[in-house]
């Protein structure tokens, strides 16, 4: 039996300091005050004062409450019954159904060994065109969404867990409003995906501390089914929320601040976050998007800078649509070769002329002559944006290549296109080239 | 060992543990801390009073008030000898295949594995005999490791004069068997194996003087090589926001760079780039040598979810191993990426030693620590009149891509050349998106200077025509200025710009990149028949198109020299004069045809 602690020396934040002896860094302890049990964990050992951080927070502690050490860190069930079932970020059931204590694994787990590490290679196919062509998701693939508060990031984020080709959806919401967390579960049951979800849902109302929990037992849970062979999708939404909680307790434990407040330590608090990501040999895989709202629309921001560095790639939600500058799957290269052989070239030289086409939409907005090849450019642009952009397009990959030719071919002549000869011949369609040779 | 010190932990903190001992604690010793049945690695940071501060290597759940705290009177040093190259370890030199091999896919803590496991046997041919005289660094005999012939020396760290005892005959020996007896001025005996320890944070400093880099280092990629090249025992950083591509840019650095070795130190970043290089780089062939890439690699490898103070640690695993492969007398280029990862390292370290933060909260000591650093680059000449070199290219992540901050300040104040990435660039898909006219090197390079600083002005010139075209407009622009407009896009987009994808346009050689610049200047110099913008943006549009595809062609194959007829043809019809007088122009203008 655990000895029971009685005197608790200080309350400071969401952190209470007791002094007891035999404690390890990371365990877990239960506090019991008039409001209820709550778990705490160890955050700083210095002689016989041990520091905890109090999950359902601090308020309505008293310095006469009850510690009890439990001897172990951070547990949580894994097993096929978590299908389906909604809990909160500290795990306890919020749908109503048992609470489910068998198999215990511990949470954030030691990270995968880079030699045992594989070269992503399959493409998970989204329907979204901004995604599949021109920046492919790739399993194993770890992808933030930038995006700025009330853009549908959470619309978007259910509508890939809905086509994405996965096993197991895991969603983790971290501060998640409680009316998004009605819509992705509405979206998903809708859509027959409920039963290969599993939800950790951390809402706005619930302790902050909690949140801190939700990536972690997300991802272990993650790897557990991954390495039982499923491919799994984990959605986190949103992670600026976890980052200005890890904030907060960073403050509370009086660390110096690095830049906006934020712990020295964000960035590698976030990569062993999301370096989780990972596909096993001869196993399954984890694929993680995490929505990073933007404070201010500022990419400079502290949370989304050291997101960008960490992931591979990033989509940029502005104005509803996935933004092409900017957006950017750093594995595409991997898979985009093998679907077909215009893919690349199509990718890259669109994105040129997209590029040139908002130089040309500058010029227009500042009252310049448009030259004819402005004209061109500007309705290449505006087919661009209506035939691919729009998130409401939904088609396949191929679909989406024929689509781009089509309006490559509608606008322009093939050698204003840059594109490689080889592939203009074989790809350009016949009927439009001989229309658009009559007329220049 | 009856002189080690013993502790107990008193405290823990993050990834730092203070430990109470009444013995002996050296500054920056190893200690390991036993937990459990487990022995976590960690270096002493500070000592005050009989408390001292470690730094654990690795995660420290678990540990408690109590544990036992073994010091080992040692600093932090990687083992050297033959065998090193082709392997993949973390920052403490734990080879990662093997630790895969004992513990499955993750990385349990504790897991210590010898770099050069004693298994290990090469063939030993002895260059001296008994009686000879010996100082540290010297070579006592070979052995062939891989395409090399790995000297076997002196250990650094024995100073003094040594005359050989007795060493063994030509024979296949275990690499930890002793191959030679040092006699010392007092008559001691010293046995020598092939492998010997070295500190990882004291520079390797056997050597008769440092040198001035003057010889280029091809790295085939253009921008670099002509505009802002590197130097062998040179120093640069590649700071950039992400995804502007540096770590493809140090990825093709890695591959066809021309040095005997390189060696990658993956520090804090995506483990998934790491695991590129390492599934690949074993199939891929070094056309210089015949064989795998890997047969001239080393990756340390510690990555961003692994513990931060191996990090640390990495990039000086790194430099030691560069720097003792470079007391053979061979080029080495050292990539590390992030550095800045590196500096954060530190920055959560002194953060929990609750020292005074400086700017963003980075240690006071960061300029000296990163200025040190690169002071370990460097071509040196020993003392029998060979030369060694090592090259340091850092990569830098700078806080919201902006340049002005501690890390990337601290960096460009010692490197020899700064290849800045720009967003602007990376985001118009014009890769390597090192901007041109930003960038800067110290170093000579490929291509004749005064070639360089022609084509340097008409992309300066271009940029302002283009700068100005955004407030005049096209129509406000004359033809004359729209077409140096136009000749500088021609140029970012055939020459500067280079496909990473694209099997032949990857990698330019520096013949081919003398000549490419060639037809560039000729093209530049001309004058055009273009009266009408349409007309002339139409022609450039053509001609970047058959360089585009001439690009793609091998080196002087049958393709290769047709676009480069049909290229002078194109030009014959469109310039005013004729394209011999152009290329007489040019010969007058420019002193060194002859590299051309």
């Amino acid at each position: 039996m655990r000895k029971i602690y009685n005197k608790i020396e200080s309350i400071a934040g969401n952190v209470i300091t007791v002094k007891a002896e035999g404690v390890k860094y990371g365990e877990l302890a239960q506090v019991s005050s008039a409001h209820g049990k709550s778990l705490a964990e160890v955050i700083r050992l210095l002689d016989d004062e041990v520091s905890l951080q109090v999950f359902s927070g601090s308020r309505g502690i008293s310095t006469k409450d009850e510690v009890r050490f439990l001897g172990h860190p951070m547990k949580v069930s894994f097993s096929d019954n978590l299908m389906g079932r909604i809990f909160t970020g500290g795990g306890k059931p919020r749908d109503n159904g048992p609470e489910l204590m068998e198999n215990l694994i511990e949470i954030g787990g030691p990270s995968v060994n880079p030699a045992k590490r594989i070269i992503p290679r399959n493409m998970i196919r989204t329907g979204i065109p901004m995604i599949d062509v021109f920046n492919s998701l790739v399993e194993s693939q770890k992808l933030p969404i930038f995006s700025v508060s009330g853009e549908p990031y959470n619309e978007l984020l259910a509508r890939i867990a809905m086509q994405a080709e996965v096993d197991l959806i895991i969603l983790g919401g971290i501060g998640l409003k409680y009316d998004d967390y009605l819509g992705f579960r509405e979206t998903l049951e809708a859509g027959g995906a409920l039963s290969r979800t599993i939800f950790f849902v951390h809402t706005a109302a619930d302790p902050i501390v909690e949140s801190l929990m939700v990536p972690d037992i997300s991802l272990a849970v993650a790897e557990r089914f991954a390495l039982k062979g499923k491919r799994v999708l984990v959605l986190l939404s949103d992670m600026t929320n976890f980052a200005d909680a890890l904030k907060e307790i960073a403050i509370t434990m009086e660390q110096v601040p690095s830049n906006r407040g934020y712990p020295g330590d964000l960035y590698s608090q976030l990569a062993s976050r999301y370096e989780k990501a990972v596909d096993f040999e001869g196993a399954g895989s984890i694929t993680l998007l995490a929505v990073t709202t933007m404070p201010g629309d500022d990419v400079t921001h502290p949370v989304p800078d050291n997101t960008g560095y960490i992931t591979e790639g990033q989509f940029y939600l502005r104005n509803g649509r996935i933004e092409p500058f900017g957006s950017l799957s750093r594995l595409k290269q991997l898979v985009n070769k093998d679907t077909r052989e215009d893919h690349r070239a199509l990718m890259d030289g669109m994105i040129k002329l997209y590029a040139l086409y908002k130089e040309a939409l500058e010029k227009k907005s500042m009252g310049f002559r448009m030259s004819q090849w402005d004209t061109k450019l500007l309705k290449y642009g505006e087919l661009f944006e209506s035939r691919l952009m729009d998130l409401d397009v939904n088609i396949s990959l191929e679909e989406a290549l024929d689509q781009g030719w089509d309006i490559l071919s509608d606008c322009l002549l093939p050698e204003e296109t840059g594109l490689r000869t080889d592939l203009i011949n074989k790809f350009w369609p016949k009927n439009k080239a001989k229309a658009l040779g009559a007329e220049v | 060992m009856s002189s080690r010190s013993i502790g107990k932990v008193v405290g823990v903190n993050g990834n730092m543990v203070t430990c109470e001992s009444e013995d002996k604690v050296l500054m920056n010793e190893v200690g390991y801390i036993v937990t459990g049945d487990k022995r976590l690695k960690a270096e002493v940071i500070r000592i005050r009073g009989n408390r001292s501060e470690l730094q654990v290597f690795e995660m420290t759940r678990g540990i408690g008030i109590g544990d036992e705290v073994e010091f080992t009177q040692e600093l932090l040093a990687v083992e050297l000898g033959p065998g090193l190259i082709g392997q993949i370890f973390d920052g403490l030199q734990n080879p990662l295949p093997q630790v895969a091999e004992k513990c499955g896919f993750f990385l349990e803590r504790g897991v210590y594995l010898p770099s050069l496991p004693k298994e290990l046997r090469f063939e030993f041919t002895p260059l001296l005999k008994p009686g000879d005289m010996v100082e540290r660094g010297d070579t006592i005999g070979t052995v062939p490791e891989g395409i090399f012939t790995h000297q076997i020396m002196v250990p650094f760290n024995l100073f003094g004069k040594f005359k050989i005892k007795s060493i063994k005959s030509k024979a296949e020996y275990s690499i930890r068997d002793t191959i030679c007896e040092l006699e010392n001025e007092k008559g001691n005996i010293i046995p020598i194996s092939m492998v010997f320890e070295w500190p990882v944070k004291r520079p390797i400093d056997v050597y008769q003087e440092k040198l001035k880099p003057t010889e280029p280092l091809a790295t085939k990629v253009r921008i670099v090589d002509t505009l802002f090249p590197v130097a062998l025992g040179g120093t640069y950083c590649v700071p950039g926001p992400f995804g502007a591509g540096k770590t493809v840019l140090q990825q093709i650095t890695s591959r066809y760079a021309e040095v005997d070795i390189v060696i990658i130190a993956a520090c804090g970043e995506r483990a998934g780039e790491v695991v590129e290089t390492l599934r690949e780089f074993p199939e891929l062939i070094d056309p210089r040598t015949g064989k795998t890439l890997m047969e001239r690699t080393i990756i340390i490898c510690n990555t961003s979810s692994m513990p931060v103070a191996a990090r640390e640690a990495s990039v000086y695993t790194a430099v030691t191993l560069a720097e003792y492969y470079r007391q053979m007398g061979l080029n080495i280029l050292l990539l590390a990426d992030s550095t800045s990862r590196w500096a954060q390292a530190m920055r959560e370290m002194s953060g929990r030693l609750e020292e005074i933060p400086g700017e963003e909260a980075f240690p006071a000591y960061l300029e000296s620590v990163i200025a040190s650093f690169y002071e370990r680059a460097g071509i040196v000449r020993f003392k029998d009149g060979r030369k060694g070199s090592v090259t340091i290219g850092g990569t830098v992540s700078p806080a919201g891509g902006n340049f002005e901050e501690p890390v990337t300040q601290a960096t460009l104040k010692v490197v020899g050349a700064f290849h800045g990435l720009s967003r602007e660039r990376s985001d118009a898909r014009r890769f390597p998106a090192i901007h041109p006219l930003e960038s800067w090197s110290k170093y000579a390079g490929a291509v004749a200077p005064d070639k360089v600083a022609y084509v340097s002005s008409v992309l300066f010139r271009g940029n302002e025509v283009d700068q100005m075209m955004k407030v005049v407009g096209e129509e406000g622009t004359s033809i004359d200025d729209y077409i140096i407009f136009l000749k500088s896009e021609f140029f970012d987009a055939v020459y500067l710009q280079q496909n990473a994808f694209d099997p032949v346009d990857a990698s330019t050689t520096i013949i081919r990149q003398r000549f490419i610049f060639d037809w560039i200047i000729w093209i530049l110099l001309g004058e055009f028949n273009l009266q009408e913008k349409n007309k002339a943006r139409e022609y450039f549009n053509n001609l970047r198109q058959l360089f585009l595809d001439w690009n793609g062609c091998e080196w002087e194959s049958d393709e290769f020299k047709s676009f480069e007829s049909k290229i002078k043809q194109s030009l014959e019809s469109n310039l005013t004069e004729s394209f011999k007088s152009i290329q007489e122009a040019a010969g007058k203008r420019f002193k060194d045809q002859g590299r051309g």
